[in-house]
């Protein structure tokens, strides 16, 4: 019983893409479908798809700058835990602390916001940046879900 | 909905969003509308969210580039049917200040007609 309830609430995937603006979609599509299972409120859902849509969409645009390269994403479930990493390996951010204020952009030309680390933070528990300039970024955030627990399949 | 996405009534821009709107899907939009802004001499842009259930920062881009370029000439920027994660993205952004927020109606009239009003929405 104890092992059966243990693989019953872990979980992993991981998935790796070309960094192109089409595949946005399936990388939110991907993550709302493995944190299904453990009945996420609406709000939830739609939080975890934008905050990975962001991180996505950040990676292809100023990581790669739309150019080739690819996209890590790799999700963990503990319980209602929910850890989700987002990496490319593109050219980096100088300065991260910057990077992260609302309102900051380096493509304000291209009708970009300067929102997405804002909500990032905003939609998630737990945002973590690392990032090397020429070595590329990584974005580890948290969110525990779903109060409706997990049911059974 | 292609063949409609865009509509110009006198200087009224009215575009129906789609149903996800991210990176891949703003660069298209921003392009046409600014062709519209342009060759046409709309001054208002109305964004209809009807049929949208996924918006991230990228529409705060289409929206907050289409505000910079009618206002020059005074023109206003409203918001049609947004549902509950848009309008969270929208206010979250500081951009509501700047949006006229509007709410469609669909009522039937005397002859039976469906008929289909905007009213003013206070947010
Ligand atoms: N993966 C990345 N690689 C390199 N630079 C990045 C990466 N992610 C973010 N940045 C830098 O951080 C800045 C801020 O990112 P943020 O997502 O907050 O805003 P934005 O992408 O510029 O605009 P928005 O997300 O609102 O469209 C970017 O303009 C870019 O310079
Ligand atoms: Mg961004």
């Amino acid at each position: 019983m104890e092992t059966r309830g243990k693989l019953k609430t872990e979980n992993w995937m991981q998935l790796q893409f070309e960094a192109r603006s089409e595949n946005e979609s399936l990388a939110r599509l991907a993550v709302a479908s493995f944190i299904t299972p453990l009945n996420p409120t609406l709000e939830e859902m739609a939080d975890v798809k934008t905050a990975v849509s962001e991180a996505v969409t950040n990676a292809i645009l100023h990581g790669y700058e739309e150019e080739s390269g690819v996209v890590y994403i790799s999700c963990r479930l503990v319980g209602d835990l929910l850890e989700v990493e987002i990496e490319d390996k593109g050219k980096g951010i100088e300065n991260i602390e910057l990077a992260m204020e609302p309102l900051f952009t380096t493509k304000p030309d291209e009708d970009r916001s300067g929102m997405g680390f804002s909500f990032m933070e905003a939609f998630m528990d737990e945002l973590e940046v690392e990032s090397f300039p020429g070595q590329g970024t990584r974005i580890m955030m948290k969110k525990k879900l779903g109060t409706g627990g997990w049911f059974e399949v | 909905m292609s063949q409609q996405q865009y509509q110009v009534i006198r200087d009224f821009l009215c575009i129906k969003m789609p149903k996800e709107i991210d990176h891949h899907h703003a660069e298209t939009i921003s392009r046409r509308a600014d062709q519209f802004i342009c060759q046409e001499k709309v001054n208002n842009i109305i964004f209809d969210f009807e049929e949208t259930d996924f918006m991230d920062s990228s529409g705060i881009g289409i929206i907050a580039g289409r505000y910079k370029k009618v206002q020059v000439f005074g023109g206003k920027i409203y918001v049609v049917n947004a549902g509950v994660q848009v309008k969270r993205i929208l206010s979250l952004s500081g951009l509501q200040q700047y949006i006229i927020w509007m709410k469609k109606d669909r009522k039937k009239n005397a002859e039976g007609r469906s008929q289909v009003t905007w009213k003013r929405e206070e947010n």
